[in-house]
């Protein structure tokens, strides 16, 4: 029978979750609050005049027609880095499951990108992919690539989604690792004798056990690139050229903070919160039901 | 304790007594390079020549940065004295009606001496409110010249001492550069800064109504004019015929100039340092170039750079030292350190005479071409600078459309009439949260 371990105290449970739960008010929903009562207001920059304007702030992003753009360059680039992002970390997971000598050093050196700041990220790839002076550049030109994503917008849109995807590579490759590690080992060896091949093993074994794995890094990695990637497009492409990599959060950003426009940027951030949100949601309710636990 | 180490005692505390008696003035600046070097210089010439107020320049990051770290501290009741303001916050500076201090209110608060008429009259302009009344110190001005390598020209069967003056001349040497097999013909830093505000100006046609904003929130732009889609257009045909590398919307292109991949290039005076430094080709510095077939062009160029505001809420005693740091900064003498040290034009008649008088043009006519082309003319209401609000926004927008037509998924028309009504957008925005 489970034993079951209480908490005799009436209060002492509360005081150990307080300080989380302080953590989470402070940080979390305060401002969350906070961005939401300014989405219905209008600041000029100082805040010294403050007009309640409803729904003006959305109304005026809905008639934006770039603004609507950028919800499909958004999604273009969320399931752009979450997935080549997973596939590419669960490749590289399998392989290093299967090497033994060496193993060690092949993880470590895999899981460093995780260690570097991501607008750091996004200088390196600049000065590799850099229209005049990279050494990408020079290596597609001269196999007669017109390389110029200051110009290009589909160019531009390829080297975000490579600097935002590599930064997460080492996450989610520490995931698999731990995954794949974590499936036994008698059950593929068993699937060996009977015959079956490392491919065959991988999509009807490993695949199957480490959904749980990669449904938790499928909800991570698109919070990620819905949140965390404007530092990799401040870095290089500034949401240019001509709004090609204009993703939400990046004009949030770039509104609120660069331009002061404290209602516009806080109606935008609603709408973010909102979305990711509603796809939380919709990936709990229906793709976790195909995970196998 | 002996009598002799109280006395040491006593004569330190008397040395120090006046230390602490300083007013401390904050002074928040986006300076990097060799222009940080200036500044720092500055507040040390200026801390050494009194002693009762003491200037703390502190460096806060790209020009936005600095801009929303003041706006933070004001908001929490703590700003800097002085904050250097790029030229597109300016209308936004100026609406803050709370939280900043007109310097001519601070000159005059605190009797020095302080006569706008000294200053050039394009950058008088830019800073002043209708009434004249100038609202922020001038203090790092520029503005967009034509960059040409001579030796490129020369390679291309051009003359090199001979740069391009109109558009049409400037298309004829673009064609010969790229038939002589120069890979980048032409790049431009900041285009929205080239060839929108400076190339209305140059042009005599207004940016927007109200005399370019400074008449009024209420403008509009008018960038979709004829002259502005001919020029757009031209620019976006170069651009598809590989005479025109677009590098992007800061100063990216002032590298690729002086490493000799681009032979010319428009971009601001302040490129100049950098250039004199890393180019192993013989350059020149000239007029940008006009649209001959247009009435009364050339006109003038006008500014860019940033100006000094004084911000509100310090102690009003704190006000008598800005005062005294502004009438120090105009003298001739430390305005000619400030200019032939930066490449930033000399804002005042006088600096401006005296750096000539010293022959520092003899060696730098690329310095004195800024101003003369500056001066070019009397500034009008076209030509005297432009005041749109929240510009930050209004000039990426313009950015993002012309970019559309150099990479030639847009024509000029529907870019520019979209950039228009864009744009208009955000002034309208701009004007309901500053009524």
């Amino acid at each position: 029978m489970e034993k079951r371990v209480v908490f005799r105290s009436a209060w002492l449970p509360y005081a150990l979750v307080a300080p989380q739960i302080a953590v989470t008010i402070v940080f979390f929903f305060w401002p969350a609050v906070q961005a939401g009562w300014y989405s219905f207001q209008l600041q000029d920059a100082f805040g010294e005049r403050t007009q309640f304007v409803g729904l003006a702030n959305f109304a005026a992003l809905f008639r934006d027609s770039n603004y609507l753009h950028s919800f499909q360059i958004t999604a273009f680039f969320s399931m752009m880095v979450a997935g080549s992002g997973i596939a590419i970390s669960l490749l590289l997971a399998a392989m290093a499951d299967r090497v033994i000598r060496g193993a060690l050093a092949y993880r470590t050196l895999l899981i460093w990108p995780y260690a570097v700041a991501s607008a750091v990220a996004g200088v390196l790839w600049l000065f590799l992919f850099a229209p005049s002076i990279g050494i990408i550049t020079f290596a597609l030109r001269s196999i007669g690539i017109n390389w110029d994503w200051v110009l290009q917008g589909n160019q531009a849109m390829l080297l975000v989604v490579i600097a935002a995807t590599w930064k997460q590579i080492s996450y989610n490759f520490l995931f698999f690792v731990a995954g794949l590690q974590s499936i036994p080992k008698s059950l593929i060896e068993a699937a060996a004798i009977d015959g079956a091949g490392p491919g065959r093993r991988f999509w009807t074994i490993v695949l199957p056990l480490l959904s749980p794995t990669a449904f938790f890094l499928l909800v991570v990695n698109i919070v990620y690139a819905f949140f965390d990637t404007f530092g990799v497009i401040d870095a290089t492409t500034q949401g240019g050229p001509a709004g090609a990599t204009q993703i939400l959060v990046y004009k949030v950003y770039y509104d609120g903070v660069k331009a002061a426009d404290l209602g516009g940027s806080s109606a935008q951030s609603v709408i973010l919160m909102v979305i990711v949100i509603a796809l939380t949601v919709v990936q709990f309710r229906y793709i976790e039901r195909k995970v196998q636990y | 304790m002996n009598p002799r180490r109280i006395g040491a005692m006593l004569a330190l505390s008397a040395l120090l007594a006046p230390a602490h008696a300083q007013t401390e003035i904050q002074w928040w600046h986006s300076m990097t390079g060799a222009n940080n070097t200036g500044v720092n210089e500055l507040a040390t010439r200026f801390n050494a020549s009194q002693k009762e107020y003491k200037i703390v320049p502190v460096f806060k990051g790209s020009y936005p940065e600095s801009m929303t770290a003041a706006i933070a501290a004001f908001r929490a009741g703590n700003p800097p004295h002085i904050l250097q303001v790029f030229e597109v916050g300016t209308a936004t500076m100026m609406s803050a009606k709370g939280a900043i201090v007109p310097v001519a209110k601070v000159m005059a608060d605190a009797k020095e001496p302080f006569d706008p008429k000294a200053y050039l009259p394009t950058v008088t302009g830019y800073y002043s409110d209708s009434k004249g009344n100038m609202l922020s110190y001038p203090f790092n001005s520029s503005t967009v010249v034509f960059y040409v390598n001579k030796d490129a020209f020369k390679k291309a069967g051009l003359d090199g001492e001979k740069a391009p003056r109109t558009w049409k001349e400037f298309v004829a040497a673009a064609e010969k550069l790229k038939a002589s097999g120069q890979e980048c013909v032409y790049s431009t830093g900041w285009p929205a800064w080239m060839h929108i505000e400076n190339f209305s100006a140059w042009h005599n046609v207004p940016i927007g109504t109200k005399q370019n904003g400074m008449a009024g929130t209420d403008t509009e732009f008018t960038i979709n004019s004829p002259l502005h889609l001919r020029h757009v257009a031209m620019l976006g045909d170069m651009a598809k015929k590989g005479l025109f590398t677009y590098s992007g919307r800061r100063n990216e292109a002032e590298a690729r100039f002086a490493s000799g991949e681009c032979a010319m290039m428009t971009s601001s005076t302040g490129a100049q340092g950098t250039i004199g430094r890393t180019a192993k080709f013989a350059w020149s510095v000239n007029f940008i170039p006009y649209h001959d077939d247009v009435k009364g062009a050339p006109q003038n160029s006008v500014i860019g750079g940033a100006s000094l505001w004084v911000m509100a809420k310090k102690p009003a005693a704190d006000y008598k030292g800005v005062a005294k740091f502004f009438a120090f900064l105009s003298q001739p003498d430390i305005q000619m350190f400030w200019h032939t040290s930066t490449g930033y034009v000399p804002i005042t008649q006088a600096a401006y005479e005296m750096t000539k008088k010293s022959g520092f043009y003899d060696k730098n006519p690329g310095h004195e071409l800024a101003v003369k082309q500056l001066t070019n003319k009397p500034p009008t209401e076209n030509s005297k600078g432009l005041r749109f609000g929240n510009y930050v926004q209004g000039r990426e927008v313009i950015e993002e459309e012309m970019e559309a037509v150099f990479a030639g998924t847009k024509d000029a028309k529907s870019a520019m009439n979209d950039a228009v009504r864009r744009g208009n957008d955000i002034l309208r925005k701009f004007e309901a949260a500053n009524k």
